[in-house]
Order: C-alpha cells, then sequence, then structure tokens
C-alpha cells in the first residue's frame, strides 16, 4: 500500500484504539460512569444534541458573532498593516502600544464592554474583534516587510504612484502572509467567541448552550459530546480555510518550496 | 622497479613497498546492497591494507555513497561482509571516522567549532578538559587555530570542511572514511584540502578509503584507485598509483606518469576500450623500458 | 542616534496615548471608563502598597496575583513536560505518529473553554481545576510544534551521530532536541499565550480566588477601578512574560539566527 494510504489506516486504527481503551477501561475499571462517560455513550448523546434544534440555532449564532468579528478585523487590521508595514517608522513608534494590548485576554474585558455596550451580542463581536485584530495586523505587516524591494522600484520606476503600488505590489505579495494571519485569527476567534459565551452573562451561541446544557442536571455526557463537536466545527473551519488559501496562493508555497529546495 | 628519467627536484621516490606489511585493515567481500529489486552495488571486493590511501571513483549512480555507507556500518549490506581488523562489520565499528560532502549539514550549528569536534570524544573521555585539548590539537593539525570559540556557520565551506576532518582525526580512528569531502568547496580550497590529507595521513599513518568523482583527485591522492562501473556499481579496475611521494599539485601533476594514470582513469570511469595498440596503457607499473614511451606511438 | 530618535518616538506614542486618554476620562462622565492616574493609583494602594517583605505586595495581591501567577505557571509546566516528551516520541517514530497525528489534530481544534466545564465537573471548584485547564490548553501547541521539530532534524546531522557511535541518548540530547529547539521554542511561546487566556477563563468559571476571580466579582458591584486596574495588571503581566520569554529565546537560540542567515 502507498504511504498515504498507510497513514490513512493508521490513523483510523489509532483513533479506534483510544475509543477502545478508553470504553474498555472505562467499563471494566468501575470508574463513576457519571463522571468519566463510556465514549459509546458520549456518542450517543453528540448524537442527541446534534437532534436538538437549539444546537443548530447556538451554533449559527457563534459562527456569525465570530464571521463578524474576523470580518471587521480584517477590514481594520489588513489597511492599517500595510500603512505601518510601509512606513517602519510608525511601526516602531506604536509597537509598544501593540505589545501591550496584544496578550490582554478578551475574556478580562467583559465585564467592561458588557458594562458600556449594554449588548451581548455587540459585545462578543468586539471582544473577537480585539483578540482576532493582532494577528492580522502583525501577519500583515510582516507580509509587507518580505515584499520584494525590487519589485516596488520597478513599478515605482515606471512612474506609478506609492498607493498604485501598495495596491498592485505589496498587497498582492503579503497576501500569503495576511491569509496567514487571517487563518490564525479565525482559529483565536473562534476559541474567544466559545469562551466570551461561556464566560458571559446574557449570551447567545455554543458557549452558553454549554452551561444551560450543564446547569441542574450535573450531566457531563453533553458537555463532552459538545466539546466532540465544537471541536470538529474548528477543524472544518480551518480546513477549509486552509484549503482555500493553498489554492489561492499555490504559487507562494510553490515559489517557497522552491526557494527552499535550493 | 621503475628508472625515471631521472628525478625531478625535490621529488623523492617512495618505494612500492612502502605499506605496512600483509596484513590488511579492511576486507570487503561480494558486497550487495539493494533497495528493492533495485540493486546500488554489487558484489564489490577490494582490500585496503594498513596506511594505505584507496580512492574511489566512478560515474554517477555507482552506488560509491552506499559502498561508503556500508563500510561504515551506516548501511547493511544485502550480502557480502566488511570485514574490519578481522571483525565483521554489523553495526558502526569503534575507531572508523567519517567525513561526508556536506559539511553544512553535518557539522552543528549550536555548537561552537571545539564543541563539535570534542562531541564524538564523549564517549572515550569523561573529563571535559581533556576532550578540548584533544580537539584543539586536532584543529591545529587542520591549520584552523583560533577558531575554536567561533560557529560553524561563521567559518567559509573550506574551513567548515577542515573542522569536519578534524573531527574524524580527534577521533583517533584507525579508518577514515571520506565521502566526496570536497565536493563542495572551490578547486583552490580543494587542492589546499587534498594536501591537508596527505600531510595527515603521513604524519598518523591512518588508513583512509576516500570517494570522490574528481578523476585527477583520485590519482593525486591516492595509492590505489579503483574504478567503480556505473549502477549496479560493481569494482571495474583497480589501478595503482605509482607516482612518486610527497605529492605536490604542480609538479605530481607534471609529469606525464599523472597524464597517463589520469587517462587509463578517465577511460575506465566512462567505460572506453583501452586505447589503440601503441601507446602504452599502464594498467600495471610503466614498463621497465628504461624510458618513456610518447603516448600514441608517435 | 537613529535609535535615540526612535526611542523618544515610541514614548511620544505612549505618552500621546496615556495623556489622551486622562484627557478624554478626566470629567467623569462616563462612569465605565477611569483615567490613567485613578487606574494606577488604585492598582498602587490595593496591590503594590505592601511591606517590603512582601516584595511590596499587597495581601491583597498575594492572595489573588500569586495564586494567579502561579496556576498559569504550573499548568505550563506541566503540559510543557509533557508536551515536549510525547512530541518528540511521536516525532521521531512513525508509526506512532501515523497512529496519533488524527488524534493530535483533533485535540488541538477543540477550543479550550469548552473543556472547562468538564474539568469543573470532575475536580470540582479551585485550583486542580484550573490548572487541568490551563495545561489542556497548552498541551496542543506545545505538541504540535515539537511534533514538527523533532521529525525535521536534518538526517545528515543524525547519521553523523551515529557515524561517530553516538548512543540514542546522545543522540537525543546532543542532535534532536537542540536541532528541534526553535520549533519547541515556538510552540512554547503559543503555549504562553494560551496559559494566560485559560486561567482566566477558568477563575471566571470555577475559581475561588485569583484575578479572574476578583473581577468576575467585581462586575457584579460595578467595581471599575478592579475591572481596569486587573485589565492593566494583565496586560503588564503579558508584556513582562514575552519578554523574560524573548531573552530566554534569544539565548537559547543565538546560533539559529547566525546559521540561517548564512545559509
Amino acid at each position: 500500500m502507498t504511504a498515504g494510504v498507510r497513514r490513512a489506516c493508521l490513523g483510523a486504527v489509532g483513533i479506534l484504539l483510544v475509543f477502545g481503551a478508553a470504553q474498555l477501561a472505562l467499563w471494566a475499571g468501575g470508574v463513576d460512569q457519571a463522571v468519566f462517560p463510556l465514549p459509546s455513550t458520549v456518542l450517543s448523546g453528540t448524537v442527541d444534541v446534534l437532534r436538538d434544534g437549539s444546537f443548530w440555532t447556538a451554533t449559527v449564532q457563534t459562527l456569525t458573532s465570530w464571521a463578524e468579528g474576523l470580518g471587521i478585523s480584517v477590514g481594520l487590521g489588513v489597511p492599517v498593516g500595510l500603512v505601518l508595514g510601509t512606513l517602519p517608522w510608525a511601526e516602531y513608534a506604536v509597537r509598544p502600544l501593540v505589545e501591550f494590548l496584544r496578550p490582554i485576554p478578551s475574556v478580562i474585558l467583559l465585564p467592561l464592554v458588557l458594562l458600556t455596550v449594554q449588548d451581548s451580542s455587540r459585545t462578543e463581536v468586539l471582544l473577537i474583534v480585539f483578540a482576532t485584530l493582532w494577528p492580522v495586523l502583525i501577519n500583515t505587516i510582516y507580509g509587507v516587510g518580505e515584499v520584494d524591494p525590487l519589485a516596488r522600484q520597478t513599478l515605482r520606476s515606471f512612474g506609478f504612484g506609492p498607493v498604485a503600488v501598495a495596491w498592485r505590489v505589496s498587497l498582492p505579495s503579503a497576501a500569503p502572509f495576511i491569509a496567514t494571519g487571517v487563518r490564525i485569527a479565525a482559529s483565536v476567534g473562534f476559541v474567544v467567541a466559545v469562551a466570551v459565551e461561556l464566560v458571559g452573562s446574557g449570551m447567545n451561541g455554543i458557549g452558553s448552550y454549554l452551561v444551560q446544557v450543564e446547569g441542574g442536571t450535573a450531566d457531563v455526557v453533553p458537555q463532552l459530546a459538545l466539546a466532540l463537536l465544537a471541536g470538529l466545527l474548528g477543524l472544518l473551519i480551518n480546513a477549509v480555510l486552509a484549503g482555500a488559501e493553498g489554492r489561492a496562493f499555490r504559487w507562494h508555497h510553490m515559489q517557497t518550496a522552491a526557494a527552499d529546495s535550493v | 622497479m621503475t628508472s625515471w628519467p631521472g628525478p625531478l627536484p625535490g621529488i623523492t621516490r617512495y618505494p612500492p613497498s612502502r605499506h605496512n606489511s600483509g596484513a590488511n585493515l579492511l576486507e570487503i567481500n561480494g558486497l550487495t546492497r539493494a533497495y528493492g529489486s533495485h540493486k546500488a552495488i554489487e558484489n564489490i571486493s577490494l582490500s585496503v591494507a594498513e596506511g594505505e590511501l584507496v580512492t574511489i571513483v566512478g560515474p554517477s549512480g555507482c552506488g560509491k555513497s552506499t559502498l561508503m555507507r556500508c563500510t561504515a556500518g551506516l548501511l547493511t549490506p544485502t550480502t557480502g561482509t566488511v570485514v574490519l581488523n578481522g571483525t565483521v562489520v554489523t553495526s558502526v565499528p569503534d575507531r572508523v571516522g567519517a567525513v561526508f560532502q556536506d559539511y553544512s549539514r553535518s557539522l552543528y550549528p549550536w555548537l561552537s567549532v571545539v564543541d563539535n569536534v570534542a562531541l564524538p570524544l564523549r564517549r572515550r573521555e569523561r573529563r571535559r578538559a581533556a576532550r578540548r585539548k584533544t580537539a584543539l590539537a586536532a584543529l591545529e593539525s587542520v591549520g584552523l587555530v583560533g577558531f575554536e570559540g567561533r560557529y560553524p556557520w561563521q567559518l567559509s565551506g573550506g574551513m567548515q570542511q577542515r573542522v569536519a576532518i578534524a573531527r574524524a582525526l580527534a577521533y583517533d580512528p584507525v579508518l577514515l572514511l571520506m565521502d566526496e569531502p570536497f565536493g563542495s568547496v572551490d578547486a583552490q580550497t580543494r587542492e589546499d584540502l587534498e594536501d591537508l590529507v596527505l600531510r595527515v595521513r603521513a604524519e598518523r599513518n591512518i588508513t583512509i578509503l576516500l570517494v570522490t568523482h574528481d578523476i585527477d583527485e583520485s590519482v593525486y591522492t591516492g595509492d590505489r584507485v579503483i574504478v567503480l562501473s556505473k549502477g549496479p556499481g560493481k569494482v571495474r579496475a583497480e589501478v595503482p598509483v605509482d607516482l612518486p611521494a610527497p605529492r605536490d599539485q604542480i609538479a605530481t601533476k607534471e609529469l606525464p606518469e599523472f597524464a597517463h594514470l589520469r587517462a587509463e582513469v578517465s577511460r575506465l570511469v566512462r567505460g572506453m576500450r583501452p586505447p589503440a595498440a601503441g601507446s602504452p596503457p599502464p594498467r600495471t607499473a610503466p614498463a621497465a623500458s628504461g624510458g618513456w614511451e610518447a603516448p600514441g606511438g608517435g | 542616534m537613529k535609535r535615540l530618535t526612535g526611542l523618544a518616538a515610541r514614548l511620544v506614542v505612549l505618552a500621546a496615548a496615556i495623556g489622551g486618554w486622562q484627557l478624554a476620562t478626566r470629567s467623569g462622565s462616563n462612569p465605565y471608563f477611569l483615567p490613567p492616574s485613578t487606574i494606577l493609583s488604585f492598582m498602587y494602594h490595593q496591590w503594590f502598597d505592601g511591606p517590603a517583605g512582601h516584595l511590596w505586595l499587597t495581601s491583597d495581591a498575594t492572595g489573588n496575583m500569586l495564586p494567579s501567577v502561579g496556576r498559569m505557571l504550573a499548568g505550563l509546566a506541566i503540559a510543557s513536560l509533557i508536551g515536549i516528551a510525547l512530541g518528540v516520541a511521536i516525532g521521531r517514530i512513525r508509526v506512532l505518529a501515523d497512529l496519533a497525528e488524527p488524534l493530535i489534530h483533533f485535540g488541538r481544534a477543540v477550543p479550550p473553554p469548552v473543556a472547562v466545564p468538564f474539568f469543573l465537573f470532575v475536580f470540582r471548584l479551585g485550583t486542580p481545576m484550573e490548572i487541568a485547564s490551563i495545561a489542556f490548553g497548552v498541551i496542543w501547541p506545545v505538541l504540535v510544534n515539537t511534533i514538527d521539530g523533532a521529525r525535521h532534524v536534518h538526517p545528515g546531522q543524525l547519521e553523523t551521530a551515529r557515524a561517530f557511535r553516538l548512543g540514542p541518548v546522545q543522540r537525543l540530547v546532543r542532535v534532536i532536541l537542540p536541532s528541534a529547539a526553535p520549533k519547541i521554542l515556538a510552540g512554547l511561546r503559543l503555549g504562553l499565550a494560551v496559559s494566560l487566556i485559560m486561567m482566566i477563563v477558568a477563575e471566571f468559571v470555577g475559581g475561588t480566588d485569583g484575578i479572574g476571580r476578583e473581577v468576575a466579582t467585581a462586575q457584579t458591584t460595578l467595581d471599575m477601578p478592579t475591572i481596569w486596574g486587573a485589565i492593566v495588571f494583565l496586560g503588564l503581566l503579558g508584556i513582562a512574560l514575552n519578554m523574560i520569554f524573548a531573552v530566554v529565546e534569544r539565548r537559547a537560540l543565538a546560533w539559529q539566527r547566525g546559521a540561517a542567515r548564512t545559509e
């Protein structure tokens, strides 16, 4: 069998092994199944969750907030990043501010934003924007830095002004790096969305669904089921974005691969 | 055995019986290495006496590197054996030093030059100071004094390869395996490194097996040249090199004998027929006719 | 000279930002946005006005900040050790990698906050639940990056080690780990960021003390100074941690920048 097929088979075996081992250990080991349910129970719990209409509503709500927040981040981060990337002194001056704001976990801003804005879904979007802005911004700046100065100068020598150069050279050249930033931001945004929904009061979405499902019944199965589904959703988002990025920027990947092999 | 037109100034003749008596340090018997159904080398047999410098040359794809790796114990042969000092090689034997072509991949960028050279000594010598001392001595013997604290990537290609050689020397091997060690450096540096190897061999009497694709190099450095055929690699011929020692990049290469040997090896590598009758094909030492026959019989 | 003007520019920007903020909020028209002067004086009195013997930390600070940071570091350490050990094994052993990678990719995709209620269920309120949550978040980037680094050791470097008869342990310590170090450190850097986030989330959900818990309480009592103090503190903490990490990284990987530059 080819390497790829072998890898896929072993991967499947790995999943089954873990599943089987957990099933066996928990079933035979007499562990409290209220706390550590059998994988089979979790799977059937997953089916139950999938059948619940409010789960799907919650998913859509999360995805909507996520997309909104990401969109605003890109709309803000890319232009600002392009400018800062082209003007190194500006980037240097602004750096400390960025470095201060960047590590602040969005969740700690939740009370402040919620009190100020009063609207829970707008709060969520704002917090997603805050969290996702930095990867986009920083990767855009980096991407602009990677643009071949020769390419820029060539266009300038043909009489194109700085804006045109930015639009025709810097942006397309930096685009793969921006795309990487967006992919990272997408993943971060998803995590923040769920975190905010989980922690905040009066929120909608997967995080709050998780809280509702947990509260009162002390049943851990739906929690684990939701963790499973959230993971699958995250994989899906990442796969879609990575696939789109790979196809849109095939030229870039081939170019870097060729450069690496030199 | 041979009379020369007269000794050229500065060069002394060395008798063929220079090699130490009898005992072959390395014996390769019927070595075959296959990858699946594809044979890289087939039925290679050769022996190397102690203190000899044997060069191996051949067209690309003749399995030179595979041969080296089998000899070094890094690859297991499919059939055949490698015998070092009477013991069959099954894994990497002790006291065999290796120098590979790609020094940038064999020197460790996170270690300084002296730490790189001292690293293989860890097994043998527990004391750090002693290891360092040996390493510094090895670096001195390759002409790299004062660079201990630098990092490999701060050095030129030729210097890096010297570090690799120093590392192999510090290891105090009985057998030194060099797999196209000078392939990545420029011609000038290459000549310096070739002379370095010759000098080191003379000083320490190490046995050296040197793989190269450069025919000049194979004749210039070797006591014997072994020519491999195109893949699957087999021993096509063994050409003794009876050039005087010490070798000199200019004087030795000026000798007609060098040109003959070089041509002979070239023909063998290219798989050409021996030259037409009339011009001497010195497969062994030149004919004891007292003089030179001009090439081409003219 | 250029450095000085750059530095001056940074100070100007910072001063302008803080100064602008101060002016905008001084009037007190918006009860939710406090001027920097208020925030900083609150922070000082609340947290940094303690006895010198306690590093000037007040009991509030030692009761909240220290446990928070301690838990964060504990979770970071546990997850890093496990992640690096497993990562090297998986990176080097092909079969293991083929078996484990789909699971790892999946685990990595689970947003860590989602696991927090489960940990709450298992460990109940308090420190173990928080450390488990933090570790769960940290382990994935560390694991994935370590696998990548361990997998891509130059075969030439390993072959050289074998040629010089370095044993498997020596090869691990002297070749594989140094070679993989850049990627491992990249994973640790990501883990550091995640640990900060998970610390707060865990404290919000199931904490009994700590910065996160303080803010959660402050939200109900509309205690704006605490809310702002925590934000500023976390920003400063983040900068400090990043700087420390950058220093460590620079020393550990000094060779790599040089090598990459000359390649």
